[in-house]
């Protein structure tokens, strides 16, 4: 039998650009799947020289579908670099517009880029694997309530942003402009609207394991299955937290290893280069990087979804703690090991984002005027964390005392999760491919095992530029190119 | 008749782009209804091979977005350019370099340096980078190599139209593709949005004075501004006034300064020689001290006017880079 080489290129339904190298032994089997990240931008070295109080801006073009984490992480990190705690109802009103941003980012998610696999099939013609393709299945008047939604929480953030796509409103010390008394009541209808769409979202989400049995078994099966470390924020009652709190990191059994504020990370996470990618890969440095393999001598790790619902001991909201025990229950208790249960966790994380958001809403004090405190302390250096929807985001300056940045460190959510992504496809690739059968849907059955991160190669190439496509190809055993597979 | 075919494709960018097109909302059921999108790697599962098996000039619109740095964003804008009828440049960073045309004030090993070398989260004892061709365990595995400098989308290949704007506003996108479908499209070359300053459609221009001096800038966090005032007025840096309008002005109604993501308007060639010009000439001061205290109060001057246009200026970049090595 002749060996193969099998290019996935550009792999799609992602944000960046990436390719997928499959390489075949000479029974057709598979040696070893590489994810490839081809880009890289440099926001590390252009962020020297300019002022820091331009970072969120900056910063929020390392990615145009997360701005606002980036955003928030940046302006996190202002209000450490000049010392100065914003009035309390500027935190309110920042994780209020977060919270509106989960819910949106992760409907986008599921819905539009990984939720085709799993609504209108894995191996679909790969022309229906689209949000078109998802219309097609629940129905114009669902799709358009899925359209409508995310365009309300939308408008909302431009409202309170400035602009959703590449905010402005954050300043150290708190923001731009206070949410006018008369806005209060469409976002709590927005909010109120935001739960019950979360909870539908859910209903889509069981209702399609109830139709087909085999969904469960792709999501529990081995070829998609890593045991890791986990890392993500919670509160101080260890409930998932995506605006502030402690990083927690639990090993594979489950066991907490490490607790620590987010001004810790270089005593936790370590980055490793490759030379054959342009992204870098995060690993706990306490554990140390090991090479790609997983289980508790690795130091990989996985942020994200189904990550921070491993670390957390519940969500802070009802609803979203309801289905939380119930998903739990299905796939077999903490921690989850199931990549692709990342999509379900995505679905809690949307719930119990609205019903935060409702929360909030509903406060006095999110309309109030005072939403700024000045700085007055000479600038030296700031860290900022959050949870971005894909994972833990750092952001990290040091300035000159005109608050000029001297120097920027980005560890963001999908370089976090790169090493087990890299993981998992070259798994799901043995797994899927045989004896040198390929075709459409097992290409696709494939890229599911990265798609399922939601990852962000824009954002985890802001080192360099920025391209992700996936291509498979396929080499004989001198390495030479055989095929070069395309999707027909 | 089929319908007209449409790719979307995105170089070095952010995907701001792609976000800016799904919010296009419900409008996109009418735009599938229009046209056929035949690649648009975000949201579609077509690959390069598919763009590839279409026939030259197939394609009638190609939107590419980003700036481009990488032999693979080279050869795929060639491939599109040779594809499609009509090509535009989407977004600020494929009109004008964009923000990642920053990265041109330093060199590309500078750039490798910050993330493989100096990261103090990247220990890297063995100085690994990343290679353009590589062999893992015997297997050839390729990346493709980053250009000294990053170029915006008409320095690479012929582009027939632009679409301002980081990302651009909604609405211009709208009237842009209704243009297009309906061939409408003024002379090749131009801009699709209107030709006249922000300050137009700014809720604030009836406090912009005639004439404005100024004898130090403001930085943003360090004031409080007055929430109905001009910006320029109170000693923001606001760009507005050499800004093409088209976005309703909403950095200035989130209460923060635009700083000059739609580029210029028509006439001018480099949108941050003719900002710095336009906010020289705003120097109260007359005595070459004062008027240099004054400049001083400009925190980055450099990142401030050429934010989006680096890559599209006379400058291209800074003057200790050098290009060799590119083609």
């Amino acid at each position: 039998m002749s060996t193969r080489r099998y290019t996935i290129d550009p792999i799609t339904r992602l944000e960046g650009h990436g390719k997928i190298e499959i390489l075949l032994n000479e029974k057709g089997d598979v040696d070893h799947a590489y994810l490839q990240v081809p880009e890289l931008r440099g926001f590390e070295r252009f962020a020297q020289g300019r002022p820091a109080e331009d970072m969120p801006q900056i910063t929020s073009r390392i990615c145009g579908v997360c701005p606002t984490a980036h955003h928030m992480a940046s302006t996190k990190a202002l209000d450490d670099l000049y010392k100065v705690t914003p009035p309390p109802a500027a935190l309110k009103v920042r994780e209020l517009v977060y919270s509106i941003f989960m819910v949106e980012d992760h409907a986008l998610h599921f819905y539009y880029l990984g939720g085709p696999d799993f609504v209108v099939g894995p191996t679909a013609p790969k022309a229906e694997r689209n949000i078109l393709g998802v219309l097609g299945v629940v129905g114009l008047e669902i799709g358009k309530e899925v359209i409508g939604m995310r365009k309300q929480l939308r408008d909302l953030m431009t409202l309170i942003m400035g602009k959703v796509i590449h905010p402005v409103f954050g300043l150290p010390g708190g923001i731009s402009k206070a949410i006018a008394p008369e806005h209060q009541k469409d976002i709590i209808k927005a909010a109120e609207h935001a739960v019950e769409f979360g909870k539908f979202s859910l209903k889509v989400l069981e209702d399609l394991l109830a139709k087909k049995p085999d969904l469960l078994k792709y999501i529990t099966s081995d070829a998609y299955t890593h045991r890791t470390y986990y890392m993500g924020m919670v509160d101080s009652k260890n409930k998932v937290n995506f605006y502030d709190g402690s990083l927690r990191v639990v090993d594979p059994l489950g066991k907490q290893v490490a607790l620590f504020p987010g001004k810790d990370y270089l005593a936790h996470i370590a980055e490793h280069v490759e030379p054959w990618s342009y992204v870098k890969y995060s690993y706990l440095k306490n554990i140390g990087w090991k090479g790609f393999v997983d289980g508790p001598e690795s130091g990989i790790m996985a942020v994200a979804p189904m990550a921070r619902l491993n670390v957390a001991d519940g969500m802070a909201t009802p609803v979203a703690n309801q289905a939380y025990e119930q998903y739990l229950h299905a796939v077999g208790g903490k921690p989850v090991h199931f990549t692709l249960a990342t999509s379900w966790a995505r679905v809690i994380e949307l719930i119990y984002a609205a019903e935060r958001m409702l929360e909030l809403a509903n406060d006095p004090e999110i309309v109030s005027p005072n939403v700024r405190t000045i700085p007055t302390a000479t600038p030296v250096e700031g860290i900022g964390v959050i949870e971005a929807p894909r994972g833990t985001l750092i952001h990290h300056y040091q300035t000159d005392e005109k608050g000029l940045i001297t120097k920027a460190n980005l560890i963001v959510a999908t370089q976090n999760n790169s090493a087990r992504i890299a993981l998992s496809v070259d798994k799901a690739a043995k797994g899927a491919i045989k004896g040198g059968h390929v075709d459409d849907g097992i290409l696709n059955l494939v890229e599911m095992a990265f798609r399922a991160y939601d990852p962000c190669h824009g954002c985890a190439t802001h080192a360099l530029p920025g391209q992700m496509p996936l291509r498979v190809r396929v080499l004989d055993s001198n390495r030479n190119l055989v095929r070069e597979f395309s999707r027909e | 008749m089929s319908k007209p075919k449409v790719a979307l494709y995105w170089c070095s960018s952010c995907g701001g782009c792609e976000e800016a097109v799904v919010d296009l909302a419900e409008g996109i059921l009418d735009v599938v209804a229009a046209v056929d999108i035949v690649f648009w790697p975000v949201a579609l599962d077509f690959k390069k091979s598919d763009v590839e098996a279409m026939a030259d000039g197939e394609i009638t619109l190609s939107l590419i977005n980003g700036a481009i740095r990488s032999s693979e964003q080279e050869e795929m804008v060639h491939m599109l350019r040779r594809k499609s009828q009509l090509v535009i440049a989407f977004g600020s960073c494929a009109h004008m370099g964009g923000i990642p045309g920053l990265a041109n004030l330093f060199t590309r090993q500078n750039v490798l340096d910050s993330s493989y070398h100096e990261s103090p989260s990247t220990p890297n004892n063995e100085h690994v980078e990343p290679q353009v061709e590589y062999s893992a365990n015997g297997h050839r595995l390729t990346l493709p190599s980053l250009w000294e400098t990053v170029k915006t989308l008409n320095q690479v290949i012929a582009v027939d139209y632009y679409i301002p704007g980081c990302p651009p506003p909604v609405n211009i996108i709208k009237e842009a593709l209704g243009a297009v479908l309906q061939g409408k499209l003024p002379e090749k070359g131009s801009v699709l949005a209107p030709d006249v300053p922000l300050c137009d459609e700014c809720k604030r221009r009836e406090s912009k004075p005639e004439q404005i001096k100024i004898d130090s800038f403001k930085r943003p966090h360090l004031a409080q501004s007055d929430p109905e005032q001009c910006l320029l007025a109170q000693g923001f840096i606001c760009l507005g006034p050499v800004t093409r309008k088209g976005c309703g002005a909403v950095c200035v109604e989130g209460n923060m300064p635009c700083t000059g993501c739609m580029g210029p308007t028509g006439r001018v060639l480099d949108y941050g020689s003719k900002a710095l010009s336009a906010f020289a000439s705003l120097i109260s001061a007359n005595a070459d001290d004062e008027i240099e205290k004054a400049a001083a109060t400009i925190a980055d001057p450099t990142g401030t006017f050429y934010r989006y246009s680096l890559p599209a200026s006379f400058l291209h970049r800074a003057g200790h880079v050098k290009v060799t090595g590119d083609k």
